[in-house]
């Protein structure tokens, strides 16, 4: 087993009388790319909710690097490593395409606001370097050439690509995809788990991804994870998870 | 080249144009200010705040109590004497000036940080009460303020020149700050809050420093609006002054700065140039009693009209550039071209 970059330990997330979540402890190694699955409604996005810090869970724990982040604000999660792209497309609307990226690279930038207004210097070399940064990862996307174009102008697997890119601007080393491939057809879903795998080795990346589609992640995950009502059922590399009894049922429903 | 024409424009109009004219070119530029500083929050951070006659207010008391000569001051405070510290304590406009502005933005400060975790329709009933709450206290803490007297016969340090150039200081700043990082945070806080949180940007400093800086913004504008007309007092702060803003932003189009500065202009000349309409008019037929009130339905229509034609405002959130203006040439060459060609093809 590699170095463990996330782990949970036992969460749980009740909204009023409804419990989201039960008791979900994941563990997840260094460069693994791991799945989340599950019929609708059974938590997933629920589940990285409360890993990303939208949420504190009711009880658990969350570890990442082996230290408590449990609670922690979004932007402070996000400023340690873990980067996350949503389920419904959320782009920066008024913005570029290259703005958008160039929002991931806020936290890179980072000098004051005076220096920033004022152009000074040192804000304008850490502003090319996150210009030229954010163009290099557009260009593996294949998305370059539309650098100065609105972002919600792009046809939507493009911008579904662009919310991955924007997430890879804060230089994180984890990377949470929240069903990346919804709305895609398979030939557009297995492309994308193919650039998801070169990604992942390009930039040292661990990934956790939540797909509905069982069949799409079977190819890419190194082992998965499935819920339903927020239980795990089950939990194992994607042959056994494929002839499991109970995620059959999940899935198709008992006679 | 459009800069140094606009310069000698004002220099003339300082040596030459009457009170009456100056004064409107003068208010352009202030209401330049103010509409800038609410556009900061309202277009490109997208909250909506409807506090700004407040944060006018403190920095047009600070600036004017901090100003005002002794003597002034004591002719000023006859119902209640004014507390001594403040009395004897009189300096130059700018510091001032500066002063006033910092003080507006301390209290937009302490203000933002508890109501800035509201949003939308909250927020701006937060900040319309929290603007009355400041108007209250002024009329109220009168060895300070001098309550509802107000302060008259305030030197006139506004001048032409003091203005218009702190107008521009105010657009080049604002210019460079959306063209930041800073800047490109604030619209996505505005765009997608939640995503803006995702990518690493610490969303509630970003409300609360934008708040801060818009609100230093209007107490400068609140400072120089006070310095120009000489005389402030606490019914001046309304909700109506924050209105006229709120008109010239969206008029102009949230989210654009030259937008506010043209629809600051044109909303400013207007309101004078429309003065006749208050008065009673000979319309050939009948004759109308004066209708007070009469221009205001004017710019009423005019918002209206934005809201359901072009809700972005007149610059839909873009910049003024001259390729605009070519484009504009060229379309209406166009146009001429057509109506021409198509009256030739009647002819043949």
């Amino acid at each position: 087993m590699p170095e463990i970059m996330l782990s949970t330990d036992n969460i749980v997330m009740k909204f009023g009388g409804l419990t989201a979540v039960s008791d979900l402890s994941i563990e997840i190694g260094k460069n693994e790319i791991v799945g989340l699955i599950g019929p609708n409604g059974a938590g997933k996005t629920t589940a990285f909710n409360v890993i990303t810090g939208m949420y504190s869970p009711t009880s658990g724990k969350v570890l990442y690097k082996s230290r408590d982040i449990t609670g922690s604000k979004p932007h402070s999660i996000t400023e340690r490593g873990i980067a996350r792209t949503f389920q419904n497309i959320r782009l920066f609307k008024e913005l570029s395409v290259l703005e958008n990226v160039l929002v991931g690279c806020h936290l890179g930038i980072g000098t004051g606001i005076f220096a920033a207004t004022l152009h000074l210097p040192g804000y304008r070399k850490r502003e090319a370097e996150a210009r030229s940064f954010a163009m290099e990862l557009l260009a593996q996307v294949g998305l370059e050439g539309a650098a100065e174009e609105k972002a919600t102008s792009l046809p939507y697997g493009k911008q579904r690509r662009l919310e991955i890119v924007r997430a890879l601007a804060t230089k994180p080393t984890m990377l949470l995809l929240d069903e990346p491939a919804a709305g895609m057809n398979p030939q557009e879903s297995f492309a994308l788990m193919d650039l998801i795998h070169k990604l992942r080795d390009e930039f040292d990346l661990t990934i956790f991804l939540i797909e509905h589609h069982m069949q799409v992640v079977m190819g890419v995950c190194d082992h998965m994870y499935v819920l339903d009502y927020g239980v795990t059922i089950a939990h194992g590399d994607p042959a056994s998870i494929q002839k499991d009894q109970k995620v059959i049922e999940a899935y198709l429903g008992v006679d | 080249m459009a800069l140094a024409l606009f310069s000698v424009f004002l220099v003339v109009a300082d040596s030459f144009f009457d009170a009456f004219t100056l004064r409107v070119i003068n208010l352009c530029a202030i209401y330049i200010i103010l509409a800038l500083s609410l556009n900061l929050l309202n277009g490109f951070t997208g909250l909506f705040s409807l506090g700004h006659s407040g944060f006018m207010a403190v920095g047009a008391y600070v600036c004017a109590l901090l100003t005002m000569p002794p003597e002034l001051k004591e002719m000023n405070f006859f119902l209640v004497p004014i507390v001594p510290v403040l009395k004897n304590l009189t300096m130059p406009f700018l510091p001032a000036l500066l002063l006033g502005g910092l003080a507006a933005a301390f209290v937009g400060f302490l203000i933002g940080a508890p109501v800035l975790r509201l949003r939308d329709d909250y927020l701006a009933i937060a900040t319309l009460g929290f603007s009355e709450i400041i108007r209250v206290l002024i009329t109220n803490f009168q060895t300070i303020t001098n309550g509802a007297q107000g302060l008259k016969g305030l030197p006139r340090f506004a001048t032409t020149y003091a203005v218009w150039i702190t107008a521009g200081l105010v657009t080049v700043f604002m210019a460079l700050l959306m063209r930041s990082s800073y800047g490109r945070a604030m619209k996505a806080v505005r765009d997608d809050e939640l995503a803006a949180e995702t990518m690493g940007v610490n969303v509630f400093k970003v409300k609360v420093t934008a708040f801060t800086v818009s609100s230093f913004i209007a107490g400068v504008g609140g400072a120089l609006l006070g310095h120009m007309i000489t005389t402030i007092d606490p019914r001046m702060f309304t909700f109506l002054l924050t209105f006229n803003i709120l008109l010239i932003v969206v008029l102009g189009g949230t989210g654009s700065i030259s937008g506010s500065v043209i629809a600051a202009i044109v909303v400013t000349v207007l309101m004078e140039a429309l003065r006749f309409l208050d008065e009673p008019m000979n319309l050939i037929f009948f004759k109308t009693q004066g209708l007070p009130g009469l221009r205001m339905v004017v710019f009423s229509l005019m918002l209206m009209l934005v809201v359901i034609f072009r809700q972005r405002g007149l610059m839909g959130g873009r910049e003024f550039s001259w390729d605009m203006v070519g484009r504009l040439g060229s379309l209406l060459g166009k146009i001429g071209r057509r109506g021409g060609s198509s009256r030739g093809g009647r002819n043949a």
